[in-house]
């Protein structure tokens, strides 16, 4: 096996197959350390400049990039107009900018306000690390590497597709440029750190929140023969 | 109609005396942790007063409460749901750490450990989150007796309204009347914290009302914290969970009163069962603000009268509770003698903890529209009773505080505790004899010679069986016997099965 197989052909099973069984025995076993770890309540100011770049940013390539996976052809088609290939390559370069710029004041604030080191493990910087290398590899690849939206999915998508096929073709990666390659194999590292990470908190993305009701209202389940007496109460319940 | 049983304190503010026992008893039992320091599940304010974190009532700030749109729907004012998902990232209306206060202790090593000097050792404080030296600049009672400044009442939220010359008496610090404000989470009908949360993780108990935070199922995005109008549901720093007042629930399971009611020096807080109909909830969240008050007074049902026993048979709610709240003393003073109010009732959660309003200083009369701090022998009677509107502590104040701003309420209730007040001088210092006189005081407050005796022992010398009545939980079978309570003092608290540590 070369280094190549290895890393494009086998790591990503390796990698997926932990953060699935590990994610999964974390939120079965110790849902009480799955948490967002907002630190907004010690230092408000500088994360308002960093998370919010940050995470609609970074959120809104991640959709982008799924979105080239599942539907490549939409991408070929819409690119095959050069003014829409320039609107499209112009948003996602400016999007991953302003994640650039997100994740710099978050590194910064981490590393600046007394309150927010007490509060920081390392763990959350190999977090910003790992989030930070794909991000720049990222807009290095827009800018050095046009245009990627169009190339792309000739490339990656067939790549990720032989993953998901369970007939892996890491050959697709092996004639790529340095920098494609660690953009691609950061993923791998991002996905390696999500069930050790604070990271996990991605999954609990709340959107039941938009159709459940108002209130919650919850009674203790209660065996017929332990307390609270008449049979009938039970009934009732 | 849906019967459901409410565990509900009441405050008789009268007695307070403001020695922060009860906010003690709690910080040792249950925020004695890491990343809790700066919690205090109960505290109590000064009032006039800014109170804990600062400015908590404004709600135009901190977006909290529910309220009621032009087309009369009830709204949460912090956010729509989907508006709610948009601000995951950075809540704008959160309390930072420094509107609570940066929690502190003191290097006490250094007293031992210091070298030998001229100068007196100091013990120099240090911030319990960062470790380092720092400078104390408020804490969780930082406007206690208003602090030696007027800064503090002139800030209080709720003196809008108070005529100016009573506000500049109110803010002259050798006039002014304190009050004293205990407060807990209210354990509310209508929950903002519970409507806010995007996980879904905070509930309101089906038997006995208590709201709490299911800390395996919160996922720290902070929305409770802004959306409680009381602020009371805290962050934990370290854990990325929020906590909040428990109503000590294991400790009433086993039939004691919550730390903070069980500790009071001055007696003040008395613990019942209220019955409610859980149909009426959403009514009485949007009335209109002139009928809010008596229509969440309102919500509180009868448990003499035989439907709503019935009712509550078919709810699920035994025979034991029923009883329970038939003996209860909240019931007591909040529905049969009128005389407790909600906090603040304008934020439309349906608050569940219930304050009787404080009277002004006991000695003082009225000269020449000046509020005198001597008795003469001659006036034995309180002039009070027939001029509330010369309260050292204005109507005003305390309507905005416990009635939405409409007078009347308070002084009805001030009406009653007065006469109460005189008849019992009367009776124990003018010889004994009742006369028609005093008789007729008591009905233009709406008494009975019996009323006035009943209220009186409940408020004076009630025993413990007296102050809090509890239903028996029968939890023995519940109870995690396992659990050593001293091991998981430093943890999280009882029941939980994690340590305290915050995830990776």
């Amino acid at each position: 096996m070369t280094t190549n197989e290895f890393l494009f052909g086998a790591m990503p099973y390796l990698v997926f197959g932990m953060a699935v069984a590990v994610t999964f025995f974390r939120w079965k076993l110790h849902p009480f350390s799955v948490s967002s770890l907002s630190s907004q309540l010690l230092e408000s100011r500088r994360l308002y400049w960093g998370s919010i770049p940050f995470h609609w940013g970074l959120s809104t390539i991640l959709v982008g990039h799924l979105a080239a996976l599942a539907v490549p052809q939409g991408f070929r088609w819409w690119n095959g107009v050069p003014i829409r290939l320039y609107l499209l390559e112009v948003t996602g370069l400016a999007l991953a900018i302003w994640a650039a710029v997100g994740i710099a004041v978050l590194v910064w604030r981490r590393w600046s306000t007394p309150r927010i080191r007490a509060v920081t493990k390392p763990m959350d910087m190999v977090v910003l690390g790992i989030v930070a290398v794909q991000i720049v590899t990222g807009i290095w690849i827009a800018v050095g590497y046009r245009w990627g939206s169009y190339w792309g999915t000739s490339v990656f998508v067939p790549y990720f597709r032989s993953l998901f096929s369970l007939h892996p073709q890491p050959e697709f990666i092996e004639p790529l440029p340095f920098v494609l390659k660690l953009h691609a194999f950061s993923f791998f590292v991002f996905v390696a750190a999500f069930p050790f990470s604070r990271l996990v908190h991605i999954l609990s993305l709340p959107l039941g929140y938009t159709t459940r009701p108002w209130q919650r209202v919850v009674r203790m389940n209660r065996d017929p023969g332990g307390y609270h007496g008449s049979s009938k109460e039970v009934q009732n319940r | 109609m849906k019967v459901r049983a409410q565990m509900s304190m009441l405050f008789h503010l009268d007695k307070c005396i403001g020695c922060h026992t009860c906010s003690v008893a709690c910080k040792n039992l249950w925020t004695d942790r890491k990343g809790a320091e700066y919690m205090w599940w109960n505290n109590v304010e000064t009032r006039p007063g800014t109170g804990y974190p600062t400015g908590w009532e404004d709600q135009d700030h901190y977006k909290g409460g529910w309220h009621r749109d032009d087309k009369g729907r009830l709204k949460l004012t912090l956010h729509s749901k989907a508006g709610g998902l948009g601000k995951l990232f950075y809540n704008p209306s959160l309390p930072e750490l420094d509107d609570y206060y940066d929690p502190f202790t003191f290097k006490y090593g250094d007293l031992f450990s210091a070298p030998e000097a001229d100068q007196q050792v100091t013990a120099v404080p240090i911030s319990k989150i960062t470790g380092k030296e720092m400078k104390i600049e408020s804490g969780p009672n930082w406007d206690d007796d208003l602090g030696g400044s007027d800064t503090f009442a002139r800030n209080d939220i709720s003196m809008e309204g108070v005529d100016d010359a009573v506000r500049a008496q109110m803010e002259e610090l050798e006039r002014v009347v304190f009050n004293y404000l205990p407060r807990i989470c209210n354990h509310c009908l209508n929950p903002a914290c519970v409507g806010a949360c995007p996980s879904g993780a905070i509930y309101k108990r089906g038997e006995d009302g208590v709201v709490l935070v299911n800390e395996d199922k919160c996922r720290g995005w902070r929305m409770c914290v802004a959306a409680c109008p009381y602020k009371k549901v805290y962050y934990n720093w370290t854990t990325g969970k929020s906590e909040k007042c428990i109503l000590c629930f294991p400790r009433m399971e086993t039939g004691q009163a919550p730390a903070c009611a069980h500790s009071c020096v001055g007696r003040i807080r008395y613990m019942g069962v209220l019955l409610y109909d859980a149909d009426k909830i959403a009514d009485m969240t949007t009335m209109p603000e002139d009928e809010l008050l008596d229509a969440h007074l309102g919500m509180i049902l009868d448990p003499y009268d035989p439907e709503v026993v019935r009712a509550a048979e078919a709810s699920g709610i035994d025979a034991p509770w029923i009883d329970a709240a038939r003996r209860s003393p909240v019931y007591k003073f909040v529905k049969e003698w009128g005389m407790a109010l909600p906090l603040h009732p304008e934020y439309r959660t349906g608050a569940m903890m219930f304050y009787i309003p404080p009277m002004s200083p006991v000695v003082s009369t009225i000269e020449n529209d000046l509020v005198k701090l001597d008795l003469p022998d001659e006036r034995e009677d309180f002039e009070l009773l027939e001029q509330l509107d010369k309260a050292r502590l204005p109507i005003q104040y305390l309507a905005n505080l416990f009635s939405i701003g409409d007078q009347e309420p308070i002084r009805k209730i001030l009406r009653i505790m007065l006469s109460i007040r005189t008849f019992k001088r009367r009776q124990s210092l003018d010889g004994g004899d009742i006369d028609a006189a005093t008789i007729a005081m008591l009905e233009r407050a709406g008494l009975t010679v019996n009323e006035a005796e009943d209220i009186y022992r409940l408020t004076t010398i009630p025993t413990i069986e007296d102050r809090f009545v509890f239903p028996p939980y029968h939890r023995e079978m519940a109870i995690e016997e396992l659990n050593d309570p001293l091991a998981h003092k430093g943890e999280t608290g009882l029941g939980y099965i994690q340590p305290a540590h915050r995830g990776p």
